[in-house]
């Protein structure tokens, strides 16, 4: 007799049907990849992270390929809140797509603002804080990288935004410890973090003996770094045991997004490998489930933070 | 359903022939009946290394030509310049190894619906889209003149059964290996000029594309180009292909080449803007 295996997951107070989401930035609203799979099939779809203005982004060249990975700096390029509310969140309602939304800001006013626009969208089951962004009133320092800056934007969000939509904290890997991070923006009302976000890094091009990206560095991910966002999520998870984590870096099968479950890990991210393959969130899905099942797991969430166990 | 990528499929498709022409690789792929949706200047989206590869972004690549083959069922053409890693692995992949492909993808060539006199301008392995094209220019009882251009002759792709297309073709390399001393932009005005040239299409690299743009504005012409910036996905969802690009409301925003181009109007892009964003562009699409 086979049982139904209990894919079901949630991230504070919103359950999801499976635990496989996009990562902010790698779906941009879901319209290109729609064409590809079902993108109800996923967790949730988490959007590329929106700001107040329409946004250029960078110059080019905005990426390099590196072994096992990429640089990029495309610098927030997007339609603006308004633009996103009017065009890409009706349509992923329409399609009945559970959606994360990923805000950034340049201030903390900037991240109230967002959050309290988002909140009553239709559809949005969940608010990303990207604070992996400079903030223009400190010296263009990242919000994330010190716990003031960190807790000032998510407390913004937490002030607007009430106990029915959890709010994910994105964390830089880019600090001495990320574990003192995950545990300030947890005080200040997170109700999860998503690690990790993007490690700064860079390429010289050898023929023309400059940095390869205009910006000159990048944010670096794929497989290259999924040892460090692992890392990450276990740490995080052996310190705050009830605290969601949403885990990303370099994951591009089943058996990597099982890593990261092992690792403490609620829902786990498919950024980078869908820019290789556009199939790549839906078919970790059905590999990450049959991994699972292999291993005698009924339900998902027996599996998470597994690693963690008492030795025999 | 999105209206983007709306008609491209992820496939496995077999290569069923790699020949070397010249400074290329003359590949072709079996893909099925999703050949029939290809139109010139569409492109494919490839990707590189097999199982377990440490390259993680996709590979574009220009389509020279689709057709249904009596044998083979739908086909895919492409020339390929062994260059980087990626294309590199692609042109030393074996007959009868599968590849994995998304096509059609990008915007087309617009073909004129009464008969035009055309002038199609490619530099090096630019060319390549070109030939469709030209068929299809053809088919609309175009009148149709080819300039394609290289640093040297051996990077001149122009196939004998391409030139059946044409009307005339004059070649232009750097070093005179093959044809005209020089670039392509100092024979296209006398071009013009003599065949009473309607709209000018280009394919090749930026400043190329850049040079024509210039020409095709002082003889007032329409000029498509298809631009190549480099890709990480094909699809749209990477952001990295992007340039500014002036829209109908005269606002120069950043845009993916993927998604609204590969082929674009020359006019409406703001050129070589020396690794910075130009100050009036605002936002993107």
């Amino acid at each position: 007799m086979t049982v139904a295996f209990d894919y079901s997951t949630s991230i504070g107070p919103t359950s999801l049907p499976n635990p496989i989401l996009t990562a902010s930035g790698c779906a941009s609203s879901g319209k290109e990849l729609a064409q590809f799979f079902p993108i109800t099939e996923l967790g949730a779809i988490v959007t590329k992270s929106i700001m107040l203005k329409p946004r250029s982004g960078r110059a080019t060249p905005r990426m390099a390929e590196t072994p096992s990975g990429m640089l990029n700096a495309i610098g927030l390029q997007g339609p603006g809140l308004e633009l996103f509310i009017e065009n890409d969140l009706p349509w992923l309602h329409q399609q009945g797509a559970r959606t994360i939304v990923s805000i950034a800001g340049e201030t903390v006013e900037d991240y109230a603002i967002l959050a309290r626009r988002i909140r009553t969208q239709p559809g949005v089951v969940g608010i990303e804080v990207n604070i992996s962004c400079p903030n223009v009133e400190n010296r263009g320092l990242v919000f994330s990288c010190h716990p003031d800056t960190a807790r000032a934007a998510m407390e913004a969000v937490r002030r607007n935004v009430g106990g029915d939509l959890p709010i994910i904290a994105k964390l830089s890997p880019d600090v001495t410890d990320i574990v003192q991070i995950a545990r300030t923006v947890a005080d200040a009302g997170a109700d999860g973090v998503a690690l990790i976000n993007t490690l700064l890094g860079m390429v010289i091009d050898t023929r023309t003996m400059r940095p390869r990206l205009a910006q000159k560095t990048g944010g670096l991910s794929g497989p290259a770094i999924r040892p460090v966002a692992v890392r990450a999520v276990y740490q995080v998870r052996e310190a705050l045991p009830h605290l969601p984590i949403v885990g990303m870096g370099g994951i591009s099968s089943g058996q990597d997004a099982l890593e990261f479950v092992l690792a403490g890990a609620q829902a786990v991210s498919i950024g980078t490998a869908t820019f290789g393959d556009p199939q790549a969130a839906i078919r970790i899905k059905s590999e990450l489930e049959q991994l699972l099942i292999e291993r005698g797991f009924s339900n998902f969430s027996d599996a998470v933070s597994y690693a963690h166990r008492a030795e025999q | 359903m999105s209206s983007i990528n709306k008609r491209a499929k992820q496939i496995s498709a077999e290569i069923i022939s790699n020949k070397k022409v010249g400074a290329y690789h003359h590949i072709t792929l079996t893909v099925g009946e999703i050949a029939q949706l290809i139109k010139p200047g569409n492109f494919v989206a490839v990707a590189v290394g097999g199982e377990d590869s440490r390259m993680v972004l996709r590979r574009a690549f220009a389509i020279y030509k689709s057709s249904m083959d009596p044998l083979d069922g739908g086909i895919v053409e492409l020339v390929v310049a062994p260059h980087g890693s990626g294309s590199k692995w692609l042109c030393s992949a074996p007959i009868h190894s599968m590849i994995d492909v998304i096509l059609p993808l990008g915007k087309a060539f617009g073909i004129p619906v009464n008969p035009v006199n055309a002038l199609l301008v490619g530099g090096g392995y630019g060319s390549a889209p070109l030939f469709g094209l030209a068929e299809a220019l053809k088919a609309k009882q175009c009148n149709v003149d080819m300039v394609l251009g290289a640093s040297t002759a051996s990077k001149i792709y122009a196939p004998q059964e391409g030139k059946r297309s044409t009307n005339s073709m004059i070649f232009t390399t750097d070093d005179g290996s093959l044809g005209l001393e020089g670039m392509v932009s100092s024979v296209i005005p006398e071009i013009i000029e003599k065949n009473n040239i309607e709209i000018i299409y280009s394919c090749g690299p930026m400043a190329m594309l850049e040079a024509v743009t210039q020409i095709a504005a002082e003889y007032g012409l329409q000029h498509q180009c298809a631009v190549e910036e480099s890709m990480a996905c094909g699809i749209g969802v990477c952001m990295t292909c992007v340039l500014p690009v002036r829209g109908e409301d005269g606002i120069a925003r950043m845009v993916r080449t993927c998604i609204e181009g590969p082929v674009m109007e020359g006019s409406d892009i703001l050129w070589n803007t020396g690794r910075k964003v130009p100050s009036e562009v605002w936002g993107a699409l």
